[in-house]
Parts: C-alpha cells; structure tokens; sequence
C-alpha cells in the first residue's frame, strides 16, 4: 500500500447503520399521478386546501426542468419507479409512546435513539420519523406547558391548520425548483415546532429520520416558527439501510425567526452513502431555507454531512429583517464514490444585515466534494457584512474539491470578504504523529478533526459526540 | 550493551541509494554527535531510525534494544523510546498542542502498560516541563506548531521531548535557523535531559551547537558512511578544517 492508500483506507469506515426493519406496512403502488396524490392526502385526511395546493405543486412539477446547474452526475430517475408513501401498519390510534409498534422502538433503540419513558435522552424531545409518518414525539407535554407546540406535520396540519397555511411555502415556495416542487406534491410527514413569543426552549429539539421500505422515496417536511423574542435549538440524524438501488430523498424545511428570535438548526447526515464502487445510497436533494423575518433576528445553520451517495442541499437565510444575522457552519465528507454539491445562499435585503459561511469540505478515495455558495447584497441593504471561509482537504490523489462562490453586492456600503484553501492530508504530518507514538488510525481523526473544529463546536454537546464519531474522530480536544 | 547496533546499513531515499554501510554502536547514557556536510546521509539516518515510509532500507542491521528496529511502525518505535526532533516540525491546524501531546503521552503510557493521564495531571506535568525550555503556557492552546516562529518550533519539539521522556533520542539539525538565545535555550532544555539511561545522537552541521551541547563522541559521515569518529576534540578539528578534506578524499592533520 503507498501512503495516500492507507490513508483513503483509514478514511473509509463500514455503514454501521444498513440494517432493515422487518416490518407490515401500508403503501401505495409505485409511481406518481393526481390520482396518488389524491390517495396520500385522502389517507392522511387533510383538508380541501392542502390537496389542492399538492396538486398545484404536482402541476408545476411537470413542467420544470431538472437542475442541472450543480456538478453532482446520475443517471435520470425514474420517478414512475418510486413508492410515495410506506407507513408502518398500524392497528388503532396511539393513546401513548407504550403503544408504539416494539419494532419500531427496536429499531430506534438500535440507532441509538431510545424512545421509551425510562431510557429517552435526557434534554432531548425526539420526532422519530419512519420511511412516510411520524411514529412517535417525546416530551411532548412538558413543552406545552410553554407554550411550545412539537408534533408530526401531519399531526400540525389537524391541530393547528391555521398555522401551517400562513407559513406553509411562505419560505420555500412549491414553485421554487423542481425537488421542493416534487416535495411539496407528496409530502407525507415531518416535525413542525411553533415556539411562543418571548420562550425560551428550555431542551434541543430534534427529529431523527429514517428510510426503512425498499424502493420509497423520503419526503419530509419540517416547518419551525420562532415567533417574537423566542429561541430554539433543533438538529435533525438520518440513517437508511444498505441497498443496491439508489433511494430518494426530497425534503423542504422553512424557518421563519420573526423580531428578535433565533432559530439554530443541525444537521447530522448519515445516510447510506453507497458501495465503494457506488452501488445504491441515497440521492440526498434537499431544500432548506429560512427567513430572519423579525428586526435583529437570527438563523444558523450547523450541517454535518457524512452519508449519502449524492447531497445537493444549500440550507440558506434570507435575512429581511433589519439587523438580522444568518450564518452556515457545514463539514461534509465524501468517501469512495460519494458527491456532495452543497453551500448557502445568503440574501441580505435588510439594513446592517450580516453573514458567515463557514464550509469544510474532505474527499477521500473517489470523493467528489463542491462548495457553491452565493452573497447577493440587495440595494436597499446599507451596512451589511458578510465572511465566507471554504477550505478543503484531500485524502489522496483521486479525489476532488470544488469552490464556486457567486458574489454579487448591490449596495457600495457593503463588506463582503471571502477566503478559501486547499489542503492535503500530507505523509508528512501523519508521519509526525505516528513519530509521537499515535497510531496511523487516531493521527488521521486528529486531522480531521482539527480540520473541522471551527464547525463541530457549534453543534450542541450532545451531537458533536455522534459527529466526532462519524467522522472517525474522539470527542476531547475538539469540542471547547 | 548497546542500546543502538547499526551495522552496515544501506538505505535508499528519493531514487538513490543515500547509506552506503554505515555502522553506530549507542550505549545507555551516551551523547553521539553525527557531523557531516550536505548531503552526506545525515537526515537520511534520523529518518531510518525513525522509521519514515518515504526511506527503504536495502540491507544491514538496525537492533535498537535488541530488536529488530527496521520491521517495527513508526509508532511502535516511538512508543518503545525513540524521539525524532524533527528538522522542520509539521503544523496540524485545529489540533492543540495539549491534545497531540496528551495523545502521545497516552499512546506510549498505555504501551508500557502505564495508567492514562487525565487532562489534570498532564496539564500539571506539561506546566512543569514548559519551564525546562522557558515556553509560555499559552502555546499549549494553540495549534500544533501552526503559526510558530522557528525557534518556537524547536522549543517545542524539545518540550515534547521532555515529556515523552524517550530512551534515545535523534536531534535533526536542532540547531538550524536559531539565533543564540534560542539556541541557548533549546541547548539548556536539552542537557536537562541527559541521564545515564536516555541516549541521544544530535545530527548537525555545525560545531556550534556542541559548545553547548557537549558530546561523548563525534562522528563524521560521508558520502553514506562514517569516515572518521572520535572525541568532542573531533568537533573542533572540523570547525577549523571545514569538510573540504573530506571531498578531496584524505584526513586532515
């Protein structure tokens, strides 16, 4: 082995996550038709203005052209192929979490989320989504006694309809490119968090998604409302099982911070990313956006990007709000023949506005790693600021890192700066740990890590723990 | 006995054949100055014992405590006592100087079948062993050698030193790119550590740093093989000599 190899090999680890949930479930046939969407919307027993505004999405999705403006290559998909909705059966409605399928609170504890009474995480309410439906929400009763509304979509779009139509596609309208479009048609479930005015969340809200069903595409949509003076922090994990064929996965989320709010969203990405030859994983395309709607609102996006086989996501801010502050932390990591095609867009139209983009990207063995950001400072935004930092490190020679940064600054009181590296793991610097007594295995995580620290120290302590591990790497000394 | 046997190793590096049969006994507590101009296979020894992938060694002999050094990993020579003061010490940024070195300590200590350090109690020995090489405690929150002037640099691959507490250490071209008050201190930091069961062979060009880090023997390497060794008296002839003697291919004197 020459030393890039060893190094590509240390780098690649085994999918611990690729087991399947034998499970009974209700699906639909596959493929994609109003009829189907009639059928999802019928079963989830939605009102008259949702259907009609999936099938406005549907309608539009038709006639919208795939993107192609980003650098990550596939084969067309076949949406005809894909099952839009698999739920596990389930015999009656559930009075509590005792009454979820042991299968399902199986599979959750297997993953590390344990949902029951006795074991759930201390300081972590949980949406536990499987393949098209919530199954199950911890500490639901505790938030509401704040005020704090956690529940499935579904659950909201029953319980609190009002709410849902004024923000629904407020941020990311259906119309916006054609895999939120897709989404908006088919969506089957998702968390929805509304944080009253003036509360402060008093524990990290999350939502853990996985793909369990062959051949069903994942479709969740996440809509949090961070009304006047309030402040949650929410991190969503996602895991899939291991399979030959390719799976999709097309989410929207919308952030809305009214005046004062702060929202701070992470992400732990995990999905099967793959074979080494790049057989099967998940084709992660994925729309996030918020709005800093409010004066002196703010938004922070926190992504960890480790699975699937293609990522195109671009988890932006809109910053309207005079004053208000969006930021983007991403570390993604491509292995074997993993692409990732990610960034932020940073839209600045309010007065004093300010931005930092911050993005880490690793490629290792046929990795292929993009960075594709974009700064638009609007004319009326006077005063606003923004610092965007890229770097990139390579684990060997066969693997690639891209940097496409769009600036385009409209008013002359603004202060854009951007920096960007390229670095390469060097035999050099594995050589001198090794030379300190540091297995090869430990000098590649310290690398990495050291690497990645700006970002991981934004997660919230108890993520960066599943981060650091996903990235190979130990807890001490990065976090603090 | 030795603690280091080299006998007639011959070495490769870069497409050529660098050692061409050199042979260095090392006993326990012994201080080997290996001299030599440009070129000579100077590095190329730091880097055999070390164990650098980029060099092979073709034939000979390495026995470092009796084993057979050249089949060992890097880190496994390291954690059975090998320190290499690194010419041109590498930056990992992100990583701090307190986190590698407890890392390291950790790695070697559990190898001898030593507890671990916690954070406390490294941070408490590293405080003391600062003190040796005169370096501010806040070098330990900053990243590995990233943004260090050369002579920070050198300070901290002896500060490793100490707290690695190796059985033979290989000093490269310590000395290169220090003005003399750093030399001074590296140089003190270093005698501190000379002890009847620490060996040491400092690689440099000059005879400079001898004055201050005063050898048991000298040896002068040549074209891949040690052509003279000798006294710390030997050091001097050099300096007055130069290495001119050694092109035109006969002994001074």
């Amino acid at each position: 082995m020459t030393p890039g190899e060893s190094l590509e090999h240390l780098a690649n680890r085994e999918y611990k996550w690729g087991f399947v949930t034998d499970i009974e479930t209700d699906s639909v046939p596959a493929g994609l038709s109003e009829d189907v969407i009639r059928l999802i919307s019928s079963k989830k027993q939605e009102p008259e203005w949702l259907l009609e505004w999936r099938l406005k999405a549907y309608r539009r999705w038709l006639e919208m052209p795939e993107p192609e403006w980003s650098s990550v290559r596939f084969p067309p998909i076949d949406y005809q192929a894909i099952v839009y909705y698999s739920a596990p059966k389930q015999k009656k409605k559930l009075e509590s979490l005792d009454e979820v399928d042991p299968k399902l609170l199986e599979t959750y504890e297997k993953l590390g989320i344990p949902l029951g009474e006795q074991k759930r995480l201390a300081g972590v309410a949980v949406d536990a989504v499987f393949d098209s439906v919530s199954v199950a929400t911890t500490f639901r009763e505790e938030l509401s006694k704040k005020g704090i509304l956690f529940c499935s979509f579904s659950e909201a779009v029953r319980e609190h309809p009002e709410l849902v139509r004024e923000y629904l596609g407020s941020v990311v309208p259906y119309s916006d490119n054609k895999h939120a479009a897709l989404n908006s048609a088919v969506f089957t479930d998702g968390s929805f968090v509304y944080v009253p005015k003036g509360v402060r969340c008093p524990m990290e809200l999350s939502t853990y998604f996985r793909i369990n069903a062959a051949n069903t595409g994942q479709f969740e949509r996440t809509l949090i409302i961070a009304d006047e003076g309030s402040y949650v922090s929410y991190l969503e994990g996602c895991t899939a099982p291991q399979r030959d064929e390719n799976q999709l996965h097309a989410a929207v989320v919308e952030l809305v911070a009214l005046e004062r709010a702060e929202i701070k969203y992470s992400t732990v990405q995990n999905w099967y990313p793959g074979d080494a030859e790049g057989r099967g994983g998940i084709y992660n395309f994925v729309t996030k956006r918020g709005k800093c709607a409010g004066r002196a609102s703010k938004i922070s996006w926190t992504q960890v990007e480790t699975g699937s086989a293609i990522t195109w996501k671009y988890p932006s801010c809109i910053l309207l709000g005079d004053d208000s502050i969006g930021e983007f932390y991403s570390v993604a990591l491509t292995a074997n023949r993993q692409q990732a095609d990610t960034g932020t867009k940073m839209i600045h139209i309010g007065k004093n506005t300010r931005s930092t983009i911050v993005s880490k990207g690793i490629s290792t063995g046929h990795g292929q790693n993009a960075y594709r950001g974009q700064v638009r400072v609007q004319k009326g935004a006077d005063g606003a600021r923004n610092y965007s930092q890229c770097d990139s490190l390579l684990i060997g020679d066969r693997c690639g890192a891209h940097t496409f940064p769009y600036l385009e600054v409209r008013n002359p009181t603004a202060t854009v700066e951007h920096e960007a590296t390229t670095s390469k793991i060097g035999e050099d610097q594995l050589f001198y740990c090794q030379q300190r007594g540091i297995s090869a295995e430990d000098a590649v995580s310290m690398i990495v890590n050291g690497f990645c620290k700006q970002v991981l120290k934004e997660l919230p302590m108890e993520f960066a723990v599943e981060a650091q591990k996903l990235l190979g790497v130990s807890l001490e000394g990065s976090v603090g | 006995m030795s603690l280091l046997e080299i006998e007639d190793l011959h070495a490769r590096a870069g497409g050529s054949e660098i050692l061409k049969g050199l042979s260095l006994g090392v006993r326990p507590g012994e201080v080997h100055a290996v001299m030599g101009p440009n070129g000579s296979g100077k590095s190329t020894l730091a880097n055999v014992l070390a164990g650098r992938p980029s060099v092979e060694v073709t034939s000979g002999k390495v026995l470092f405590g009796g084993r057979n050094l050249v089949e060992m990993a890097p880190e496994e020579r390291a954690r059975e006592g090998i320190f290499l003061a690194f010419q041109y010490p590498v930056e990992i940024p992100g990583v701090t100087n307190l986190y590698f070195l407890k890392a390291a300590l950790n790695a070697i200590r559990k190898h001898r079948g030593e507890a671990e350090l916690d954070a406390m109690d490294f941070l408490k020995l590293a405080r003391e062993k600062m003190k040796l090489v005169e370096m501010d405690e806040k070098m330990m929150g900053r990243a590995v050698n990233e943004g260090f002037s050369g002579g920070e640099k050198k300070r901290n691959e002896v500060l490793q030193m100490a707290i690695l507490e190796p059985r033979l250490a290989v000093l490269d071209e310590t000395d290169s790119g220090l003005d003399i008050d750093a030399l001074k201190i590296v140089s003190k930091g270093v005698n501190s550590l000379r002890s009847p069961e620490r060996s040491m062979i400092v690689i440099t060009h000059y005879q400079r740093l001898l004055d201050y880090i005063v050898p048991d023997f000298v040896h002068v390497l040549a074209g891949g093989r040690i052509v003279r060794s000798g006294g710390k008296e030997l050091a001097s002839e050099l300096e007055e000599q130069g290495y001119a003697w050694i092109e035109k291919g006969a002994a001074p004197r």
